[in-house]
């Protein structure tokens, strides 16, 4: 007997493309304001009565708002669609599911290449002059403001819960401290509470490298014909590098060299062409990474995530930063993660135990270093869906 | 779910005596029975700490709240008198150093129960007397090699154990066979014991 089509299988998920302008100005934690800033946002799924079925989704460093639906500029699926979407792990027929570009960042919210209402020209009209380096310097905890300005904007008082991995792990926990009654529930993954050394270490290297492009030009690159694309590929390399694990490149490189262009195989050019593969690999990711970021949203980004440390903000301790809280929290971590080691998990883990919050922690096995969050692992699909549900 | 009926007898035990709405740490949780148990039917606030990744996992997707880590190091990390209840069961006799052990479950609860398997029991002191090897019992199943269990203890020594740590036995059970037994002479007859501690 034939099985009956299942409506489920055929039923797409829908997505709504949308952007908030914020009603007033974003306070920066750097004392200065972002006027009229602007918040793009993806929605999944449909919201309940009372709106008590959000979920935030909170991205990373270079991620954006296409958590489930296809890149308008690469063309590619979404970042986390085996995550996100009807029946997975975040459930789209049952969640109001909705993941915001951050600002600074270059999809759509404002940010470095956004325009510069204080540049507007009223002598020539022209009002597109883009911030560059005027762009103020932003923190974590600013983006958070944002996107609490677009929940504001949607009518929602509380999440059902906020989920991020990695930079979007770090505003999940700056959203449960400083705006505790925001998310009944906060999920983090592959993430921190503070920047180490060796984290503002390597940010360091990719700022420089696309500081020292001389088409970056002190960031002023947009009404150019060039962009400093050779930096910015230089730091999306660097980076790279810290979101795999060795065993990972080992297990996918090892020594292996490249196919030359004419068809040959592999062998030593003695020069410095892109002889292994993993070379070839690296340029392929830096080059692939400017045709959809924006250099100077780096800048800005890799500096906010430098200068985040929880207990800094709370008077030097952790566990205030969470006092009272009635929120759940989650946090997971990958033992092949070297970028956010599963010690900073537990740091965070220790300083919700201390403050009485009811917290889980799970480290997982993984062969990918940092990056396995965003791959297949049944592992964090199981915790993912059982937490969030 | 477990319900508490159906939970093992020592910690059926645990279950009944927790006063009900109490904090509660289930120290080696395992893939979160007792909690769930303690959670849907007593109303307490329960948390786990479990060392196995794939137990929390599951503990988790059930929505509890458990933390992965390891019971001789990590109970360091909670503050003194966080909690009504601590609870280990069955994880004295795999522990680095059980003394340790029990002054942090002492420090961490107000109250702590601890079951163990009872290494006096007459099968096992029959399987060592007269087989003259390590004993593989109902209750020890695993061979000398293989065990978690690194350090055997009788509820004689359990109790010479609380009186030097100057612990108060504020209630103790005890099973054979999956049944209760009576107090009289358990060093002998029971396969199971369960303490309920003071300080």
């Amino acid at each position: 007997m034939a099985s009956p089509a299942n409506p489920m299988v055929l039923s797409r998920l829908t997505h709504v493309s949308a952007s908030y302008d914020l009603p007033k100005a974003l306070p920066l934690d750097s004392g200065q304001a972002l006027e009229a800033a602007r918040i793009a946002y993806e929605t999944y799924g449909e919201p309940n009565a009372d709106k008590s079925n959000a979920v935030l989704i909170c991205h990373a460093l270079t991620g954006d708002q296409y958590v489930a639906s296809k890149h308008p500029v690469t063309g590619k699926p979404g970042w986390w669609e085996r995550m996100v979407g009807p029946g997975k792990p975040i459930d789209t027929d049952r969640f109001y599911v909705i993941c915001a570009n951050v600002i600074g960042s270059c999809m759509g919210s404002t940010g470095p290449a956004s325009p510069d209402p204080a540049a507007f020209d009223s002598a020539s009209d022209a009002n597109d002059a883009p911030y560059g380096m005027r762009f103020p310097v932003i923190t974590v905890r600013d983006m958070v403001r944002g996107l609490v300005g677009l929940l504001d904007g949607l009518g929602i008082d509380q999440l059902h819960a906020v989920v991020g991995g990695s930079m979007g792990g770090m505003q999940a926990l700056s959203l449960a401290a400083n705006w505790p009654d925001r998310a009944a529930r906060v999920l983090v993954i592959a993430s921190t509470a503070r920047h180490s050394a060796q984290n503002i270490a390597f940010h360091e290297v990719g700022r420089q490298a696309i500081m020292a492009d001389p088409a970056w030009a002190d960031g002023d690159y947009y009404a150019s014909d060039a962009s400093p694309d050779n930096g910015l590929a230089v730091a999306r390399m660097a980076a790279h590098i810290t979101y795999l694990s060795e065993e990972g490149l080992t297990a996918k490189f090892g020594r292996r060299l490249q196919d030359r262009p004419d068809g040959t195989r592999g062998a030593k050019s003695f020069g410095f062409d892109a002889d292994f593969q993993v070379e070839s690999y690296l340029r392929y990711q830096g080059s692939g990474f400017t045709q959809r970021f924006d250099a100077n949203s780096y800048l800005y980004i890799t500096r906010a995530m430098d200068y985040l440390d929880i207990a800094e903000e709370h008077g030097g301790k952790l566990a205030d930063a969470f006092a009272g809280t009635t929120a759940r929290f989650c946090l997971v971590s990958f033992d092949t993660d070297w970028l956010y080691p599963t010690a900073e998990s537990r740091h965070i883990v220790h300083a919700l135990n201390a403050a009485g919050a009811k917290v889980s922690f799970v480290e997982l096995s993984a062969p990918n270093g940092h990056d396995s969050f965003l791959l297949e692992h049944e592992g964090l699909d199981q915790v993912v869906r059982g937490f969030v549900e | 779910m477990t319900r508490l009926t159906e939970l093992r007898p020592d910690l059926a035990a645990i279950a009944a005596h927790v006063t009900p709405g109490s904090r509660v740490l289930d120290i080696g949780c395992g893939d979160g029975g007792l909690m769930g148990v303690l959670e849907a039917e007593k109303n307490c606030d329960a948390r786990g700490l479990e060392i196995n990744a794939e137990l929390v996992g599951r503990c988790v997707a059930r929505g509890l709240s458990v933390v992965q880590g390891d019971a001789d190091t990590d109970l360091a990390n909670y503050p003194d008198k966080a909690f009504d209840y601590a609870i280990l069961s069955q994880t004295l006799q795999t522990a680095a150093r059980p003394d340790l052990m029990l002054d942090e479950l002492l420090r961490v609860g107000r109250r702590a129960f601890v079951s163990f398997p009872n290494f006096a029991h007459w099968r096992t002191r029959t399987a060592l007397l007269l087989g003259g090897r390590m004993p593989v019992t109902r209750a020890l199943p695993v061979s000398w090699y293989e065990t978690d269990n690194i350090h055997h203890v009788t509820t004689h020594d359990f109790r010479d154990l609380a009186k030097s740590k100057s612990a108060q036995i504020e209630r103790s059970w005890f099973f054979a066979d999956e049944r209760a037994i009576s107090p009289i002479g358990a060093n002998w007859r029971a396969e199971f014991a369960v303490f309920e501690l003071s300080r």
